[in-house]
């Protein structure tokens, strides 16, 4: 029984390796099997079915579902009043992406440098920034720094306490990236005779970003969701909008399904953008590293 | 430290409120997650796409626009909840769709070879699942869910937002008495630090005493 498990242990290796398809968890299924595929998606969807219906008889007994409660919703002035939200959103998504993407980048190298104290500022950094809710961070920035005489312009009070919790995220997302590649590159650049710094800005570093890009776009994702707290500091960005929209209509559940909608579009379109990353990289992109590993040929040495 | 001593009893019945609704939406997200994980890898086509789609709709939604939608819109079409347990639900179903994921991507931590040779030796796909995949993935999954769970614990703050008393809320309100923003948000935040370090240093614990030495 041993014998049978260290055969399939070193096929694992293998297999991870040479396999890029995703082998089924299950056989192609014989006719009993379909049948029984049939019967239980008829019984799911009459479930999801009665789910959305018993929903819908909820709305509309109290008449949520109303014609007139949706039609304004069909109107231009709305949707441009929304979209200046949503262009607000953007804006501070914009800056805290590109902030954050640059303090993380920096937090990123300081928590693999070698100087001790670098080593442990950043990891402290990241650490703390990591466990604290952001919306701490908001009210210390709404409360906390007036009093030391310091007041910054309404965008600024979002996108700085953002940008304090994402660059840590994004730290870890690059430095997973420079720890995935394979300890060759940089070998190689050192024995070329390029420096530290030359090796990590020319060889690690645009290999590594590129391997990081599918999950720092999924990080872009959340920062958006982020974004959703400049309700708290009354800057005008999507929540917000929809807030004093619906304060104004009184169409409550309508304007926040509209604006759950938006999100969702936005944040889908990026969130099908990092997928198709990950599983289509460019042509300039590394291959992943798990499947750079060499496929391991019995009796023969194994390099990297 | 007068302040904190002074208001020391709200101030705890606040941490109370949020290390339960940690626990409850945890234990709730986990047992969602692994639900909705089972869906997603179903051989049920309908099955997997109604699992996608929950994913997709929580991990692409902010929170606080859920919160408010729940807490304040929902009672126009008369559903109407008490206001913490409405919070929890939310953030149950809101982090079970990332427990999801991170037990998805234990699944995929699994080689392919375990998969074809359990087949191979006809097991069913139940038998698959329980003996060879599930034992592997949960323990690949143990770091990733330790995340989720302290991204939860932080994502409870946002209760505050629609009126929850918790601690964010509680050091808010003590804020606006003694007027001492960096010395109670500070504080707060170190208790949420350790609140973290407990899961995490949990995880880390878990994970090495089910992980397998290969």
């Amino acid at each position: 029984m041993s014998a049978t498990t260290q055969t399939t242990g070193t096929g694992t290796g293998a297999g991870k390796g040479a396999a890029t398809q995703k082998v089924s968890l299950y056989d192609e299924p014989g006719p009993k099997t379909r049948r029984n595929i049939r019967i239980w998606s008829a019984v799911v969807i009459l479930i999801l079915v009665g789910i959305v219906v018993a929903g819908l008889i909820q709305f509309g007994s109290k008449g949520q579902l109303d014609a007139d409660k949706w039609t304004p919703f069909l109107s231009w002035p709305v949707w441009e009043y929304l979209l200046v939200g949503l262009w607000g959103t953007i804006q501070a998504a914009a800056l805290v992406a590109v902030l954050g993407g640059f303090l993380g980048l920096f937090l990123a190298l300081g928590r693999l440098s070698r100087v001790r104290v670098i080593r442990w500022l950043s990891t402290g950094y990241i650490e703390i920034a990591r466990t604290v809710p952001v919306l701490l961070l908001i009210y210390l920035m709404l409360f906390g720094l007036p009093q030391l005489g310091l007041n910054f312009p309404l965008i600024w009070k979002l996108v700085i306490p953002l940008t304090v919790a994402n660059s840590a995220a994004f730290a870890e997302i690059i430095r997973a990236g420079i720890l995935g590649l394979p300890r060759g590159q940089r070998e190689a650049g050192l024995s070329l005779g390029m420096s530290e710094a030359q090796t990590s800005r020319l060889v690690v570093l645009p290999q590594a970003l590129r391997f990081a890009t599918p999950s720092l776009v999924t990080q872009l994702v959340s920062l958006v969701k982020d974004t959703s707290l400049g309700y708290i500091v009354a800057f005008t960005e999507l929540l917000y909008r929809g807030q004093v929209l619906s304060s104004f209509n009184h169409l409550l559940i309508q304007t926040f399904v509209v604006v759950t909608l938006i999100y969702l579009v936005f944040n889908g379109a990026l969130s099908t953008l990092a997928a198709r990353l990950r599983t289509r990289p460019s042509k300039r992109s590394l291959r992943k590293p798990d499947a750079a590993a060499p496929v391991p040929v019995v009796g023969a040495p194994v390099l990297d | 430290m007068d302040i904190f001593v002074d208001s020391a009893g709200p101030l705890l019945a606040a941490l109370g409120t949020t290390v339960v609704m940690a626990v409850v939406a945890g234990i709730g997200s986990l047992i969602v997650g692994t639900l909705i994980a089972a869906a997603r890898i179903s051989p049920i086509p309908v099955l997997r796409g109604a699992a996608f789609a929950y994913v997709q709709f929580f991990v692409n939604v902010p929170l606080l626009v859920l919160l408010i939608l729940a807490v304040f819109a929902l009672p126009d079409a008369g559903i109407l909840m008490p206001l913490a347990p409405t919070t929890v639900v939310v953030l149950t179903l809101y982090e079970a769709a990332y427990v999801a994921e991170a037990i998805r991507s234990g699944v995929n931590t699994v080689g392919n070879g375990q998969i074809e040779a359990s087949r191979a030796l006809g097991f069913t796909l139940g038998q698959t699942l329980s003996l060879v995949v599930l034992p592997q993935s949960l323990r690949a999954a143990v770091q990733p869910i330790g995340n989720v769970m302290i991204a939860l614990t932080m994502n409870t703050a946002l209760a505050a937002a629609v009126g929850v008393v918790e601690l964010t809320s509680a050091a808010n309100k003590l804020n606006l008495v003694e007027a001492q923003p960096i010395l109670i948000f500070t504080a707060a935040g170190l208790v949420y630090m350790l609140l973290a370090l407990i899961i995490g240093l949990s995880a880390g614990r878990i994970e090495r005493k089910v992980a397998i030495v290969r």
